[in-house]
């Protein structure tokens, strides 16, 4: 499938547009369309895989105008937008019921998705910091949705931080229109490959750093996040910890060090220095929580310091001359597990949500012995953290392996061990989350509990099939050079990205 | 030294919005530091006793620009970046101010030390 690329911005921004129109009469009908609109969206991105294009907005040739780029790293990114917003969205039919202003909730979710496919397509620095915020102030908004004490509170927090970093990031790029005189990221690399970096751009690289390290939550940056994350409705937590964080934090760090300003050992050290800080400091807050959707969300942060630590190492490796194929599967491992955690992270949150609407509770030591009364969110949340916590045959395992062998192949034996120290905190909280919340002696005032049905088990279950499944991209070959290794070799390749947009 | 100002009038803002303890001075920070960067952008395209960057009919006629036109004009780039950025800072306004007066309705005060029912 050919599509042009900017139709997958404007196909959510119109729906987002129809949707309040619809309202709350044509309630069934603004549900329908924003569900045909995601799964549509997943299905161009799923046509998408292994293509190369540049498009150039209104035909303006690449240095006038604006253009978007598709390479193997966005289409990775479109394909876990695409996964996790249709699961988040066919969750949300049935559990957003509880909430008033559906038609509402549906158009800001559709701005989100719309925002970060923007975000991951975009090949001109400034359309970037658009599309950022976009999808920023539509995840301020929902995070704020329920607008009780908590969630203004927490959406205030949010905000302020999600502000300051994206005056940052604007900050920068106007130090780099400022340095190289052009936007366009493919110009900006190659003049910045031809006169090094002077002080204006090595300032205008540190807003960077910081203000993406924000919005990616890494330690210390991620004040924000255990608060923002748990307080939103089940499927924007989802969103949030699925993709949000990855696309505008994760993607557009790599995009800039990798592709704009280029590899260098001492940013490489940096980016596992936050790596590795985000793991243990996440893994050990997260062990301390009671409250369910609190504790997934440090989780998060420990789990986001795996892809960070694996293109970090990647980063080490390359600007240090070490073995291209080392760097490349550290990468591999990282990117591998960005994918990974897109898809159980969702998963999590959606059980918990699922939780959350049948107990009318986060606390976890008020549940206990859901096991039998709701057997289809149990064996998801099973599958689910057995996959997070890296048990053989699920897809978290094998990309912890990759990450440990790269780092043994690159002679780091110490980060191996942090990495496999980490795991088994994960191991304990998610073991924690199984005791507390499915096992052990029925809960009092649990009796009447019961099991969602429709729409909300759907999600669930197909998102724990491909947490099963994900095995598959790395040992069936077709799928593993398709969707893995252009991503992988797009930041291997570093610079090389300006002259594929330019021929 | 202009340049300088900027950069204070954007550490300004910033001091503001992280040590302020009302939540409207905390947005109005914010807001500085916005309009720092917007300053700022201008100014990267400013030059003294420019002119505004419109090709005039002279210049059509002849077929190509002249060598004056291209010394003296403004950049018009920056410009244009300026009121995108000034258009999302006000859909964030919005959106900030209306999430203070929510939080006010719900707490009966503004001060984000007495606003603290998350921890952890």
């Amino acid at each position: 499938m050919n599509v042009p690329l900017p139709v997958f911005v404007v196909l959510p921004l119109i729906a987002a547009f129809l949707l309040p129109l619809l309202g709350k009469k044509y309630k069934t009908a603004a549900t329908v369309l924003a569900n045909v609109v995601t799964i549509l969206l997943l299905l161009l991105a799923i046509g998408s895989i292994g293509q190369s294009r540049v498009y150039e907005v209104g035909k303006w040739p690449i240095p006038l105008g604006i253009n978007m780029v598709l390479d193997g790293l966005s289409a990775l990114l479109l394909l876990a937008i695409g996964v996790v917003s249709t699961a988040a969205m066919l969750f949300s039919v049935r559990y957003m019921e509880q909430y008033t202003a559906k038609a509402k909730f549906l158009c800001l979710f559709l701005l989100m998705v719309a925002g970060m496919n923007g975000v991951v397509l975009s090949g001109d620095i400034f359309n970037l910091f658009v599309f950022l915020e976009i999808a920023s102030i539509a995840s301020y908004a929902l995070v704020g949705f329920g607008c009780e004490h908590e969630e203004l509170e927490a959406s205030f927090k949010y905000m302020v931080l999600g502000s300051i970093a994206s005056m940052f990031v604007l900050f920068a790029v106007a130090l780099v229109y400022g340095n190289t005189g052009t936007l366009n990221m493919a110009y900006i690399s190659e003049a910045i490959e031809v006169s090094g970096l002077n002080i204006g751009l090595g300032f205008a690289l540190a807003l960077f750093i910081a203000g993406f390290s924000l919005k990616a939550a890494l330690v210390p940056f991620h004040a924000w996040l255990p608060d923002a994350h748990p307080s939103a409705p089940a499927p924007i937590s989802a969103m949030l910890s699925g993709v949000l964080i990855k696309a505008l934090g994760v993607y557009a760090l790599c995009r800039i060090v990798f592709n704009m300003f280029g590899v260098s050992i001492q940013l490489g050290w940096l980016l596992v220095t936050l790596g590795i800080l985000s793991m243990i400091v996440g893994a050990f807050l997260a062990i301390g929580q009671w409250d369910f959707k609190r504790l997934l969300a440090y989780s998060s942060i420990s789990q986001i310091g795996y892809v960070v630590l694996g293109i970090g190492l990647g980063a080490v490796i390359l600007a240090g001359d070490g073995e291209v194929a080392t760097a490349s599967l550290a990468i591999l491992g990282g990117l591998f597990h960005l994918l990974n955690h897109a898809v159980y992270k969702s998963l999590l949150f959606l059980t918990s949500g699922s939780v959350q609407m049948s107990t009318g509770t986060r606390e976890m030591r008020e549940m206990g012995g859901l096991a039998d009364k709701m057997p289809v969110t149990r064996t998801t949340c099973t599958i689910a953290s057995a996959s997070i916590a890296g048990v053989p045959p699920f897809s978290g395992f094998w990309s912890k392996l990759i990450l440990v062998i790269a780092a043994v192949q690159a002679g780091f034996y110490w980060i191996a061990a942090v990495i496999v120290f980490v795991s088994l905190c994960t191991l304990i909280m998610y073991l924690k989350v199984q005791r507390y919340v499915f096992l052990g002696e029925l809960g009092e005032n649990l009796g009447e509990v019961k099991e969602n049905k429709g729409s909300m088990q759907i999600a669930m279950v197909s998102l724990a099939c491909l947490c099963v499944l994900m095995g598959l991209l790395l040992f069936v070959p077709g799928l593993r050079e398709n969707i893995l290794e252009p991503a992988v070799k797009v930041l291997t390749d570093g610079l090389e990205y300006s002259s594929i947009v330019m021929k | 030294m202009l340049y300088a100002l900027c950069f204070l009038l954007f550490m300004t803002g910033l001091y503001c919005a992280v040590v302020k303890k009302n939540m409207v001075k905390i947005v109005i920070g914010i807001l500085v530091m916005e309009y720092a960067v917007n300053l700022f952008l201008i100014m990267l395209g400013y030059r003294t006793n420019g002119i505004a960057p419109i090709v005039g009919r002279s210049d059509l006629e002849a077929g190509e620009i002249s060598e004056l036109f291209i010394s003296s004009t403004v950049d018009p780039l920056p410009q244009a970046l300026v009121l995108t950025a000034i258009v999302i800072s006000l859909g964030s306004l919005a959106l900030m101010i209306s999430i203070c007066i929510r939080t006010y309705e719900k707490y009966g005060t503004f001060d984000i030390t007495q606003i603290r029912r998350l921890k952890g």
